[in-house]
């Protein structure tokens, strides 16, 4: 039986961002995609979710400090 | 990329090869002598002047340069026979074990080869480590035949430090060498060596390099002796029997001596590169000290990683034992005239100032302020003698500097050891003080974390404007109040501070107008206006409040009752600011302690840092007027309590014991059920542990009934101005179960703990619980007991500091160079985000309210208080 990972309640929210989104993200933060923090296109989540090499992923999660919380990971092979 | 300036690509890292050795060689050195009669330099010595020069004024024979110029350049030894290197003497092993003694292959099959070939190359290009697939190889290639030509192999074992055997026959260095000749190149990549930078026969030393003479330079004793660097008199050693061996190898002596000598050389290239290796006695100096050679110069605390490179001395400091002087400022640290004459701050010399510098030169060095240097415009610095300073004042002029003693006024840094946070070091301003130590304000013990049982602390003093500059608005003591740990304030007031402020302010305080302005005098306070009535504690300490300032909060004296009283709280504990008027409640260390001062903490908010720090040099020291109005003093008679009440602790005490024997006798009938998930056993520990846990706060209340707040044991315990309850009642009452491991105490001898005990008792004085204070006395066995207690208690903090400061220190590197960007994220000096948004909220927590934006909580309160006043 393989349960699906994203309903998981450690597991945040992870969404592919579109072409424009990622670069509005990428503008808004003035930063160059290989400064953004990384995920692995193997990592369990990229694969459930079928992310590939070179997306933004956009992360909401909940913060202990701020409620909720999103940040980005650039998919890298 | 942003950021990013170079990449290193690569770094090599491979061995010398003889041809190398001799290629930077610039002389063969030959005789062990070193100088002559003349006491000049032998030429083909360890001296030779072309290895270089260190006195200055002589220019070195081989580059030109004058001394100090020139680094040196090595010269070589060719030694009569090779010798084995002991860094790689482990490796030589592993490499011979792994390779036939024959044919010289690796102990692997074609197909084994091809697989390993692959993996390994894999790894290269994937820059990753090879380490666990070589490891690999070394196991696989440990063979009883050659799958290449079918040899036998026998064991090879190693005989620490350098010799190599084979089955009992113990191999030359000259044999070893010609086995790892025999190692075809291409194999070199399985035994974990890079062909292109290392060959394993370069293990093997033919040649000897020599180091420069600037690397073990010869010191002149004042009786004119010259005495020799511990590594020249090895390459002494070394020479001398290479010279010996040489000549009986070409006399044609007979094998047995010729072997001895090459062990001889052996021994001594051994302990020149390490004179600790294992199984070698240390070569010794003629005084019997061991020598220092090679791996001793880089190794361990005293080595040059953490000696020198990671720990560098520097000037313009000063270290001393300091001392507590409550009557400067937080701000201030009081500096030794001894100090202040003998570390200085340049000066840059302008028409403006050069009157008041020339005063300072006037003065000399010894003379408090003072001018130790000029630097003149061409940069050469010139001292100040009494002798000499009337010509040193005629050629100043603007350009000049003056190193100028420190004075009042200077800003400097000052630090406490263990660096642990950013309050560890903090910028103070100078004040010059007569006797030796350095002398602080008590608020700034608890960032210092620094006691006055011997502690000593270091000074820099700041040598630009810059420095100075942004010490001054970054890290002075003031600008540090609030931790950036936990959003309130670290320094604050201590000890009798608190104690001091709870007898001025408590309910029913009065003092004569006189006492008010002598008090209020002393703690250099502007006079209110006479009233000509007596005045409340509380109005007195009200004239430091900030005149709209309002606040509620609960204080340290607080007792937690069911029901709050608020205003009408009978312990005057609940605290109501009204417009800078203490209204109810006493202040204590919840007013202004380090820690937990909320006064204190709301006017670094509210009012700034200044104010804050003018609020905490008067407030304590009108906090220690008001103490020594009174007179305070603590001793064993402040935990006295009745007959009666000891009678009662006793009947409390022997109760509980009877209660413990039940639980045993339960035990015994098995008639005690055990509480889910634990065993029988457990169950009775853990339900004996309540019982006489119970019996000790008990024990604890009852003594505590007795104790009033004119007790000043009390006072100090309840105000947070030191000690606990628990501490008292320890020495008043009973002090308890004794632990060792988290339970009753239980080890000792077999089934009971003393002798003195019934085998497998498990009663309460059977297993560590005190029941007589501290005042009372221990008898032998609680004695006992509780050593085993504190013993281990000891032991804990002692492996807690080592291993929190290490956690630390990896933690620190980790995150040392991260930094918040102007745009709120948190990223390190590649420009690589590591958050979005620093802290996920964005909190500056030094400028929050206890971790949160904002207390609604409180402010709503205050807002009520207000409206209800006002009414």
């Amino acid at each position: 039986m393989k349960k699906d990972i994203l309903k998981h309640k450690l597991v945040p929210d992870h969404t592919i961002l579109s072409e424009t989104e990622a670069k509005k993200v990428v503008k808004d933060l003035k930063v160059h995609p290989e400064q953004l923090p990384k995920i692995k296109v193997d990592d369990p989540v990229a694969k459930a979710i079928e992310a590939k090499p070179g997306d933004i992923l956009q992360i909401t999660r909940k913060s202990h400090t701020a409620g909720k919380f999103v940040t980005y990971r650039l998919v890298l092979e | 990329m942003k950021g990013i300036l170079k990449k290193i690509s690569q770094i090599n890292f491979g061995l010398m090869s003889p041809e190398n050795i001799r290629k930077m060689s610039v002389t063969k050195i030959v005789t062990p002598d070193t100088y002559d009669e003349d006491g000049y330099p032998i030429e083909a010595g360890l001296m030779d002047p072309r290895l270089g020069v260190i006195d200055p004024g002589l220019r070195c024979r081989s580059c030109g340069s004058k001394g100090g110029d020139c680094q040196g350049h090595f010269g070589h030894i060719n030694l009569a026979r090779p010798v084995i290197h002991v860094g790689f003497a482990d490796t030589i092993h592993k490499v011979l074990r792994s390779t036939c003694k024959d044919c010289g292959h690796v102990l692997l099959t074609e197909a084994e080869m091809a697989d390993y070939r692959e993996k390994i190359g894999n790894q290269i290009k994937n820059e990753e480590s090879i380490t666990a697939i070589i490891k690999d190889v070394y196991t696989v290639a440990r063979r009883d035949k050659c799958p290449h030509c079918a040899e036998e192999q026998e064991d090879v074992k190693i005989d620490k430090p350098v010799s190599i055997v084979e089955g009992n026959y113990k191999l030359t260095a000259s044999e070893v060498r010609e086995r790892l000749e025999a190692i075809p190149e291409d194999e070199y990549i399985f035994v974990g060596i890079n062909h292109e930078v290392a060959k394993p026969e370069w293990m093997v030393l033919t040649v000897l390099p020599v180091p420069p003479v600037t690397v073990r330079p010869s010191i002149t004793l004042e009786t004119g002796e010259r005495s020799e660097d511990d590594l020249t008199h090895k390459l002494v050693d070394i020479l001398r029997i290479n010279q010996r061996l040489k000549e009986n190898m070409e006399a044609g002596a007979p094998q047995l001596i010729v072997e001895d000598l090459w062990e001889l050389l052996q021994y001594h290239v051994t302990t020149y590169f390490d004179n600790e290796a294992s199984g070698v006695p240390p070569a010794r100096h003629r005084s019997g000290r061991p020598l220092k050679t090679l791996a001793q110069r880089l190794k361990g605390k005293e080595g040059r990683f953490r000696s020198n490179l990671s720990g560098k001395r520097v000037n313009f400091s000063a270290r001393t034992v300091i001392s507590p002087d409550p009557n400067i400022s937080i701000n201030e640290v009081g500096v030794p005239e001894m100090i202040a004459t003998e570390v200085t701050v340049p000066v840059f010399v302008t028409e403006w100032n050069i009157e008041a510098m020339k005063k300072f030169i006037m003065n000399g060095p010894n003379v408090h302020p003072g001018a130790n240097y000029v630097i003149r415009p061409d940069e050469r610095k010139i001292r100040v003698y009494d002798e000499t300073k009337e010509t040193v004042i005629e050629k100043l002029e603007p350009g000049f500097v003056v190193e100028r003693h420190l004075m009042d006024g200077d800003v400097v840094l000052f630090n406490r050891q263990p660096s642990l946070h950013r309050m560890s070091m903090m910028a103070h301003e100078v004040k010059v003080l007569p006797y030796k130590t350095f002398r602080l304000n008590l608020c700034v013990c608890p960032p210092y974390n620094a006691d006055f049982d011997g502690d000593e602390m270091n000074m820099h003093v700041f040598q630009t404007e810059e420095s100075r500059a942004e010490a001054k608005s970054l890290m002075r003591v003031q600008e540090h109040i609030l931790s950036p740990r936990f959003g309130g304030p670290i320094i604050g007031g201590i000890h009798d501070h608190i104690s001091g402020a709870y007898l001025l302010t408590r309910e029913g305080s009065v003092f004569s107008e006189e006492d008010v302005f002598q008090m209020v005098k002393h703690a250099r306070m502007a006079l209110p206006n006479a009233t000509g009535k007596d005045w409340t504690g509380k109005q007195v300490f009200s004239l430091l409040l900030p005149k709209d300032l309002n606040m509620v909060y609960k204080a340290e004296i607080c007792r937690k009752c069911d029901e709050c009283l608020k205003q009408e709280c009978k312990n005057d504990a609940y605290v109501v600011i009204d417009n800078g008027q203490i209204i109810t409640g006493a202040m204590d260390e919840k007013a202004y302690g380090a820690f937990s001062g909320k006064i204190l903490d709301s006017i670094v908010k509210e009012y700034g840092t200044d104010k804050a720090r003018e609020f905490l040099d008067s407030s304590t020291k009108l906090a220690i007027s008001g103490i020594m109005k009174r007179g305070f003093t603590t001793s064993t008679a402040d935990e006295e309590i009745p007959r009666e009440a000891k009678d009662r602790i006793e009947q409390l005490l022997a109760n509980a014991e009877a209660k413990v024997e039940q639980l045993i006798e339960a035990y015994h009938n098995e008639e005690l059920e055990a509480l889910p998930g634990r065993s029988l056993r457990e169950t009775l520990e853990m339900k004996i542990m309540q019982v006489l846990g119970e019996a000790r706060d008990k024990s604890g209340e009852i003594a505590e009934s007795y104790f009033g707040m004119e007790n000043h044991a009390v006072i100090m315990a309840l105000t947070g101005a030191r000690g606990s309850m628990l501490n008292l009642t320890q020495i008043a009452a009973c002090v308890g179960q004794q632990s060792v491991r988290g339970g009753r105490i239980e080890r000792g001898y077999s089934q009971r703990t003393l002798p003195h005990f019934q085998v497998g008792e498990l009663g309460a004085k059977a297993s560590g619980f005190v029941h007589s204070s501290y005042k009372k006395g221990l008898d032998p066995l609680e004695f006992f007991f509780h050593a085993m207690g504190g013993r281990e208690g000891l032991v804990d903090t002692a492996i807690r500091t080592a291993q929190s400061g290490y956690m630390q220190r990896r933690l620190v590197n980790a995150l040392q160079d991260l930094n918040v960007q102007p745009d709120g994220t948190v990223r390190d000096n590649r420009g690589v985000i590591v958050q979005t948004e620093y802290g996920e909220d964005g909190i500056d927590p030094a400028k929050s309210d206890y971790g949160k934006v904002a207390d609604i909580d409180r402010m709503i309160d205050e807002m009520r208080i207000k409206s209800k006043i006002g009414k």
